[in-house]
């Protein structure tokens, strides 16, 4: 996370296209393939599992998620922003500002999932799994949010690939 | 290791015929969750509006109005909370403030961007009151959820290792 850190300062610093690109492309392709992949391809197989083996499998895969997606969402936003600032596609008066605002709009859903539902969610199973005597009910309660969320957060990734690619292709 | 904690807890749990429901699941609190995520939308398309129009002149009528939605629903939702009886304060203060903590010095990195980008007049202040709603949403959330799942019960059975493994 450090390391990315760095990378988004210097970036955002010398103001490089190739690399604001690189920073944004980066994080922007980790964050959808994650969701993507979490939501679509593990959170079904885990609706599968029974509860003890969704449960572990929960307790190990947090902890990094937890640290995974802020990094990638960090350097997908601050890239964003310094390349949209920097290419004029977040002016009033640039042919491709609406799709820069419905970029804003996807974000907005999603920011709204991950940090009024996920986050807290995340952090609650973290609490309660350095409990002596971690609850499996309220683990598997907490997660119920996962799944609901799950749908969406797809949905709102294919529409950033629709957005992206069209902003790309100008 | 946490993980084999949980599946000896949980293996423990299925050798029993009935599934016994923690009492913890079943108590009743307001719809914290659902009005801080209301909250929470409409500050984000307080910030999505502005976002569109900066750095051009923004009309801030509607912002306001977002703003000024979201800040009484956000004081409904503590209204409500605070009447919860024997509900986790402390649990909940002890984890908020470290969340808050984090979203004060996000919130004040956003800030210093709008300065640096030269935003100014009534747009900065609207946009400085919306990241003060927005800083104390998810330190709200997250200090309810954990504190929601707290069981006396988990001290009480605690004893206090070497290892300070309890919390």
């Amino acid at each position: 996370m450090g390391a990315a850190l760095v990378l988004v300062i210097v970036a955002i610093a010398v103001n490089n296209t190739w690399l604001l690109m690189f920073v944004h492309v980066a994080g922007g392709a980790a964050w959808t393939i994650i969701d993507l992949f979490l939501g679509l391809v593990l959170g079904p197989i885990m609706g599968r599992m029974s509860i003890p083996a969704r449960v572990e499998f929960t307790t190990k895969l947090m902890p990094k998620v937890l640290l995974i997606m802020p990094t990638v969402v960090m350097m997908t936003l601050a890239g964003g922003w310094q390349l949209g600032t920097k290419l004029g596609t977040v002016l009033t008066g640039n042919p491709l500002h609406g799709w820069v605002v419905a970029s804003f709009i996807v974000v907005g859903v999603m920011s709204v999932l991950a940090l009024g539902l996920l986050e807290p969610a995340n952090i609650a199973v973290l609490v309660e799994l350095k409990k002596r005597r971690p609850k499996p009910q309220v683990i598997e309660h907490l997660m119920k949010r996962f799944i609901y969320c799950a749908g969406i957060l797809g949905i709102m990734q294919v529409a950033t690939l629709v957005i992206m690619t069209k902003l790309g292709a100008g | 290791m946490l993980g084999d904690r949980v599946s000896a807890t949980s293996a423990h749990a299925e050798t029993h015929a009935e599934p016994v429901r923690d009492p913890i699941l079943d108590r009743k609190y307001p719809p914290v969750t659902a009005l801080c995520m209301v909250s929470l939308a409409l500050i984000v398309i307080g910030g999505i509006y502005l976002s569109a129009h900066l750095p051009q002149h923004v009309p801030l009528g509607p912002a306001i109005g977002l703003l000024v939605a979201s800040a009484a629903l956000f004081g409904v939702n503590v209204f409500l909370l605070a009447r919860v009886r024997d509900f986790a304060w402390d649990r909940f203060f002890e984890v908020g403030k470290w969340s808050l903590l984090a979203y004060a010095i996000i919130g004040a990195m956003i800030e210093y961007a709008f300065v640096r980008n030269h935003v100014g007049g009534g747009a900065l202040v609207v946009l400085t009151l919306s990241l003060a709603v927005f800083a104390v949403h998810v330190p709200t959330l997250v200090g309810f959820t954990v504190a929601r799942y707290y069981d006396p019960e988990d001290e009480l059975q605690a004893p206090s290792g070497p290892n300070g493994d309890h919390q």
